[in-house]
């Protein structure tokens, strides 16, 4: 018999108006209540009736959560600021454009002007065989049916996979990470700020969550330092329908280089594991060396060190090097040689 | 609630994957009010330990002052064991409790450690020691019938001083030979589900049941260690039961001890196994 997936299960729907409300509500639902941001990606989950909940708390009403604000020589960004409106913010262009221009690669125009931010960064895996509603470790079973000899996994991970080969698909993440953000979260216990860099959650600390929120946490703002501010920025994202798609790898980095060496660097890859991935063997590498051809290419050797490709995705492996040597090197650089 | 969770596998059927993690806490809980338990029932009800017939001067004589109930290559089997154990319980059920950590590899390493142990001391055990001594014999069942009846008021004869192992030391080996080949031969095969540099990853060994079963069994294993160590680890640090402990560290027991506890004709030391023989000679 068809299942019916075009319309909404049912479910208790809040939409409170204030934090405060809001914390209140998943406080008092636990683990039965459903954060609700943009919904891109929780309206398949629950349209398709893989995953069910009893009570939705839908953050739209709340303006706190909403807009780009300057706070400390930096910006923070509300979690519920949506992809469009931060891929426009005049400073955000001027100051840190890897932020745009990660926001801007997300998926297409209709779906950046109701995606967020906070929906962005903390977004599920798009493991089709978890998304398809298999019990697969990522959904609390004992299997991971991504990698098994007759899997099509050719989106998997090349790193850092500990039974779940799934990767997190976020284009604003590895931005984030590379710019030093800061994760601000809360719940009824109060505030907590977290790297970003630690906002993620691989599968061999809990193969089950993407980032560190658990339930009765809510992710408010993303604070972004002025560390970084007008460096040397580089984003590319390589996916199948450049019009539309999850990446098959992105690549962010800022850089701060003096007399043409490279004083201060941080590097960031996502869709390569279950986490993006900060490089950081990669930057200790290159530090302090020319940026050129050279340097990228030694940049891109020691990125892709124990990469382990599955049966369809070993393209990643050069991809990810060349998009590594890119990323430090520059592509006009990358032209010469 | 769900004491086993169950999934549909890809071709339809039902199949278990795994237990339910609450049963880690039953085990933790219900091991906790054993001990409480126990603790006073020994402090409020049991009565003084009986000492049967102490045995002949002549007997006594031939024990030395330290009796050697454990070789070192037993305790260090015990010792490496131990930690191989804790080190299972504490990377399998610590990160369910909340506190996270990639609990994977060292939970794996743990677990061919306390495998090459368990194949030590079989073999060590069959070859080198007296393999029955740890299982229960006909005089253990009968004593245990009349411990039970006499704690219950019943009358009964009294039970005869033990052999080299106490009977609930017998029972608890059995138990735990059990949970411990459970854990180890499925959790060996399950190092077939995930990466490791020892074995080649093979998902399609068994089908979705049997794997399912495995999980399940070595999920009932696991959950069920929790409470067999603390129920170990709670006797062993029991002040009546601390001298045994210390055998397991030093290797021996005391002189009043042992003619205290057990039956010289049951644990046969070879002093006296020597003595006897002396003896026999002279006597022809």
């Amino acid at each position: 018999m068809a299942i019916v997936r075009d319309i909404m299960p049912a479910f208790e729907l809040f939409q409170p108006a204030t934090i405060q409300d809001a914390l209140g509500l998943l406080d008092r639902y636990g683990r039965d209540a459903w954060v609700l941001a943009g919904g891109l990606d929780s309206f398949d989950w629950l349209k398709d009736r893989v995953k069910r909940t009893k009570v939705v708390v839908d953050l739209s009403q709340i303006k706190e959560l909403t807009g780009i604000r300057e706070a400390g020589g930096g910006l923070e960004i509300g979690a519920m600021t949506t992809l469009t409106e931060v891929v426009r913010h005049p400073v955000v262009k001027a100051k840190y454009s890897i932020l745009s221009e990660g926001a801007e690669s997300a998926a297409s125009p209709q779906i950046r002007n109701q995606g967020t931010l906070g929906g962005n960064v903390s977004q599920d895996a798009r493991c089709w065989y978890y998304r398809g509603g298999w019990k697969c470790y990522r959904a609390g079973g004992n299997i991971c049916f991504a990698d098994t000899p007759t899997a099509i996994n050719r989106e998997h991970a090349i790193l850092g996979a500990d039974r779940c080969v799934a990767v997190n698909p976020s284009d604003s993440a590895p931005a984030l990470i590379a710019l030093d953000a800061q994760m601000v979260i809360r719940n009824s216990k109060g505030e907590r700020t977290v790297n970003a860099e630690d906002y993620f959650v691989g599968p061999e600390i809990d193969i089950t969550r993407m980032t560190v929120l658990k339930p009765g946490d809510l992710l408010t703002a993303i604070r972004i330092p002025a560390t970084w501010a007008g460096a040397q920025f580089y984003f590319e994202k390589i996916r199948d329908r450049p019009v539309w798609d999850f990446p098959l790898l992105n690549v962010a980095s800022a850089m701060v280089v003096s007399g043409g060496n490279i004083e201060r660097i941080r590097i960031v890859v996502n869709a390569a594991a279950a986490r993006p991935l900060r490089l950081t063997a990669v930057e200790n590498a290159v530090r302090g060396k020319p940026r050129n051809a050279a340097t990228g290419e030694l940049g891109g050797k020691i990125a892709i060190e124990g990469a382990e490709p599955l049966r369809y995705n070993g393209y990643k492996i050069p991809l990810m090097r060349n998009l590594v040597k890119r990323a430090i090197s520059g592509v006009e650089e990358t032209k010469w040689t | 609630m769900d004491l086993i969770e169950f999934a549909t596998s890809p071709w339809g059927e039902t199949v278990p994957i795994h237990i339910s993690f609450v049963l880690m806490w039953v085990a933790a809980i219900g091991g906790l009010a054993f001990l409480i338990g126990h603790a006073i029932w020994v402090k409020m009800f049991a009565k003084p330990a009986e000492h049967p017939a102490p045995v002949s001067k002549e007997l006594a004589a031939t024990i030395p002052a330290k009796v050697p109930r454990h070789s070192l290559a037993s305790r260090m089997f015990h010792w490496i064991m131990s930690v191989a154990m804790l080190a299972l319980l504490v990377t399998a059920f610590v990160p369910k409790a909340g506190y996270e950590f990639a609990w994977v590899t060292y939970h794996w390493i743990a677990g061919l450690v306390l495998t090459v142990s368990i194949v030590y001391h079989i073999i060590h055990a069959s070859f080198w020691l007296d393999f029955w001594a740890i299982w229960p014999d006909k005089i253990d069942i009968e004593d245990g019938k009349r411990r039970w009846m006499r704690a219950t008021g019943k009358d009964a004869p009294a039970p005869r001083k033990f052999a080299k192992y106490p009977m609930e030391n017998k029972l608890y080996h059995f138990v735990i030979l059990l949970t411990g080949l459970s854990v180890t031969i499925t959790g060996l095969f399950m190092m077939k589900r995930i990466r490791t540099p020892i074995f080649t990853r093979n998902p399609y060994m068994f089908g979705d049941m049997t794997w399912g079963l495995m999980y399940v069994l070595h999920g009932l294993a696991g959950v069920g260690l929790i409470g067999l160590i603390m129920a170990h680890i709670y006797f062993a640090l029991r002040p009546e039961k601390f001298v045994i402990t210390k055998a397991m560290i030093f290797g021996s027991v005391d002189r009043e001890h042992y003619l205290e506890h057990h039956d010289p004709e049951r644990w046969v030391l070879e002093t006296t196994k020597k003595a006897n023989e002396q003896r026999s000679g002279a006597a022809v």
